[in-house]
């Protein structure tokens, strides 16, 4: 099974394999350091479970459900 | 929520971004970085001026400028908004990258976050392949060091090639170094090698791009990987800048074109350019940072359980609301009891005073009961609640407790096709609605920007919320026993913003379903790690701030009005003065709403500043009684009682406060920020509608109860 970022419980960690996202909200995870490979530890879900904060490169960073499973994940480097 | 003098009001429009030198010699210093790291701290320090600070991302969002003289040498600096990236996906990006590729700046520091530096490096690297000027400041030393994260920092400096500077600002620390290094030449900075197609396209472009410009300051380097990963308006920028029309050159594109043909075209491009970058600046960090402690943001966890999960997140949202409030209103009474028996005492010194000169009757009375006591009632009634308001909220400002309630709404905003950051505008818009409207820059979506800038004076702003504070007090508490006064008209207070939130919620969704339709933009917000709160300066700053601010927006609007109402209510006409023309004038429509005449007018009157509404119905009122000498509020309610207010029309004022035409100077800064009278025009026509709407329906709804 694929797993995608929104996959990911509380504490769980997985590493971006791709993202499928389009061009706008692409940049922006590009620009917060998600390439291949980086390391992703979900942290913190919001009262309504939407959007969801993860550690990502030492920062916290919350992403909408929506977008975050755009971003495909790995589970084991 | 940059909200000081210098950036609310008038001078919340930003100025481009050509920096005028006083001096020949004056050198330019840009202070780049990503948002929340302290850049403006380090404004501060550098240049002694209150730009506000404060722990969000985003919060300064035009260009500040200041100036600081070190070792007989003037500088000129300016703080840019904070970005993550110059790749320009949004209007703050822009005008960083903009200010930093075309502004004339000598010199540019980028600080970094040293709790969080292998992001921040991101940003150096793209600043470093622009211009050869740079200077890396690694600020909050001390943080990381608490955190137990070592950096260090002469091996960082030999790796990026440019000077490297370790500050810790909100103590003063490492500023001189900084400074030192200003006058440094760097050498040889660090190129970001890109993979093996790419750098082979890059150094063929770069070495056409030698025959082709003549000297200029930015990297040939840079502008061959911008023709590469094709930007049409920064490259038209960039041909204006150096000279040369590089949209026209055929050899450019037929390296482009050679590229494509490799697979490295278009989305892959940038992937491959970003990717590249950030890998670099990993392995950056993998040699110069050490983490020895990994369980440091363990106790900001804690603390987020609480303040954003499922079953306390909401609930203590709005009791932190409530207490604010709560504070306010009981400190504001204490406030104002003083201040209005010392202004009122003020003025009978002058009429006395006046007397005794024998001054022309007309004339002192025209100073006194027109402008000064204007004024006075500026002072005594609008100041307290804002003296009071601004450093608790600067508290949870600093604590880094806002971007939680974006995190908290986004769900809701979400919902109304808008975005979560939009909350984050409207803490701006407590302060001053025209920040508020300038703040909406930090949503990336024009759309949602429009939206978050049409409905931002659903949030009552200070001028406005002394006024909600006062009418709650006189009219809706009145019966409440003592001991409880406070605590009930906090509670109302929160219910009429939670109103206006709603109606935020509401407007966003007829807005998104309506003229500004379209699909949500993605959503990125960071959540920065908890700060304690410097809170000596927060009293001293916001309280000599806010003070000093708003006496002169009294003096600069309240003065003037108070001498128009003066001769309104003096000068007849065939036996009746013409501020009872206007107010007879306006009298059936506004009795539509619950209101009257008098009330209409003042709101209109009260365009250039809301701080003066109440005032002015007061001085209208009294100029057609008998003159009495008001000290609290509970006379004041008599006068008001006396001229045939009730608790509906209270309710119906309070609502129109809330929902009218946001002020002169906030549909300016909608006008600036949006470049369309269109959306001003709306901005100004759908609270009204609101306003207008719900007074109607208020009235409607009573006259039929009380007549059953």
């Amino acid at each position: 099974m694929q797993y995608t970022l929104k996959d990911l419980d509380i504490d769980d960690v997985g590493y971006v394999s791709s993202l499928i996202a389009g061009d706008d909200i692409r940049r922006r995870l590009l620009d917060m350091g998600l390439v291949e490979g980086t390391k992703v530890k979900c942290v913190l879900k919001s009262p309504a479970g939407d959007p969801v904060a993860y550690n990502i490169r030492g920062a916290v960073v919350a992403i909408r459900n929506e977008d975050s499973e755009k971003i495909l994940l790995k589970l084991n480097m | 929520m940059g909200l000081t003098k210098n950036s609310t009001g008038i001078k919340s429009v930003d100025n481009g971004f050509v920096v005028t030198k006083n001096n020949e010699t004056d050198k330019i210093v840009a202070l780049a970085g990503n948002p929340n790291v302290g850049k403006s701290t380090v404004f501060n320090s550098l240049t002694g001026l209150k730009q506000h600070t404060g722990n969000w991302p985003g919060k300064t969002v035009t260009n500040a400028f200041g100036t600081c003289k070190y070792n007989e040498k003037d500088y000129i600096l300016v703080d840019i908004p904070g970005t993550y990236s110059l790749m320009a996906h949004s209007k703050e990006e822009e005008v960083a990258r903009d200010f930093i590729c075309f502004g004339n700046a000598d010199k540019v520091i980028v600080v970094c976050d040293a709790t969080c530096l292998e992001r921040n490096l991101n940003l150096v690297l793209q600043t470093t392949e622009i211009k050869n000027n740079v200077i890396v400041c690694v600020n909050l030393m001390d943080e990381a060091k608490r955190k137990g994260i070592e950096i260090d920092l002469d091996k960082l400096q030999s790796i990026l090639g440019v000077p490297v500077v370790g500050t810790d600002a909100s103590k003063g620390r490492g500023l001189t170094d900084l400074l030192d290094k200003i006058e440094t030449i760097n050498t040889n900075p660090f190129t970001v090698r890109y993979v093996k197609p790419i750098e082979e396209a890059l150094n063929k472009i770069t070495n056409m791009l030698k025959n082709k410009i003549e000297d200029t300051e930015l990297n040939l380097r840079w502008i061959g990987l911008k023709l590469l990963d094709y930007d049409e308006e920064l490259v038209s920028n960039i041909s204006k800048y150096v000279g040369y029309d590089l949209d026209k050159d055929a050899d450019f594109i037929r390296v482009r074109d050679n590229l494509a043909k490799k697979g490295y075209c278009g989305q892959k491009l940038t992937d491959a350019i970003v990717s590249c970058i950030v890998l670099t600046a990993e392995d950056i960090c993998n040699e110069t940072v050490v983490y020895s402690n990994t369980k440091y943001t363990k106790k900001d966890r804690k603390i987020d359980k609480i303040l954003t999960s499922r079953i306390t997140g909401i609930p203590v949202m709005l009791l932190l609301l409530g207490v604010v409030l709560w504070i306010t209103i009981v400190g504001s009474n204490y406030i104002s009891d003083y201040l209005s028996v010392a202004l009122f005492w003020v003025e009978d010194m002058l009429v006395k005073f006046f007397v005794y000169i024998n001054a022309p009757r007309t004339l002192y009375e025209v100073l006194v009961f027109g402008v000064y006591r204007v004024l006075a009632w500026v002072v005594s009634v609008m100041l307290p609640p804002m003296a009071i308001f601004f450093p608790l909220f600067t508290l949870l400002e600093d604590l880094g407790y806002l971007p939680r309630i974006a995190f908290n709404l986004d769900k809701s905003f979400r919902k109304c096709n808008a975005c979560g950051k939009q909350a984050l505008t409207m803490c701006m818009g407590f302060g001053c609605n025209a920040a508020g409207v300038v703040g909406c820059r930090i949503i990336d979506s024009p759309r949602e920007r429009l939206i978050a800038m049409i409905t931002n004076s659903f949030v009552p702003c200070n001028g406005r919320f002394p006024t909600l504070i006062s009418i709650i007090t006189m009219f809706l508490v009145c019966y409440v026993p003592d001991g409880l006064k406070s605590v009930s008209g906090a509670i109302l207070l929160t219910l009429f913003i939670l109103f206006g939130i709603m109606m935020t919620f509401f407007v966003s969704f007829i807005l998104s379903k309506t003229v500004l339709k379209g699909e949500v933009s993605a959503f990125t917000l960071e959540l920065p790690p908890y700060r304690k709160p410097k809170i000596g300066r927060i009293i001293v700053t916001s309280i000599i701030d806010r003070t000093l601010f708003v006496l002169g927006r009294a003096v600069a609007v309240a003065a003037p009005a108070g001498l128009i109402i003066w001769v309104l209510a003096n000068v007849s006409v065939g036996g009746t003065s013409l501020l009872l023309y206007c107010s007879n004038f306006l009298d059936p429509f506004a009795r539509l709403m619950g209101m009257d005449g008098v009330i209409l007018f003042a709101f209109i009157l009260g365009f250039p500043a809301n701080e003066i509404v109440i005032p002015i119905i007061i001085m209208s009122y009294m100029s057609t009684g008998t003159l009495i000498n008001i000290t609290d509020l509970s006379v004041l309610r008599d006068l008001l009682v006396s001229n045939g207010w009730t608790w509906v029309t209270a309710i119906s004022v309070m609502f129109f406060s809330l929902m009218h035409w946001p002020c002169s100077t906030t549909l300016m800064t909608i006008k600036k920020e949006s470049g369309s009278i269109k959306w001003t025009v709306l901005s100004a026509v759908v609270p009204t509608l609101c306003g207008f709407a719900v007074c109607f329906l208020l009235n409607v709804v009573v006259t039929l109860l009380l007549i059953l």
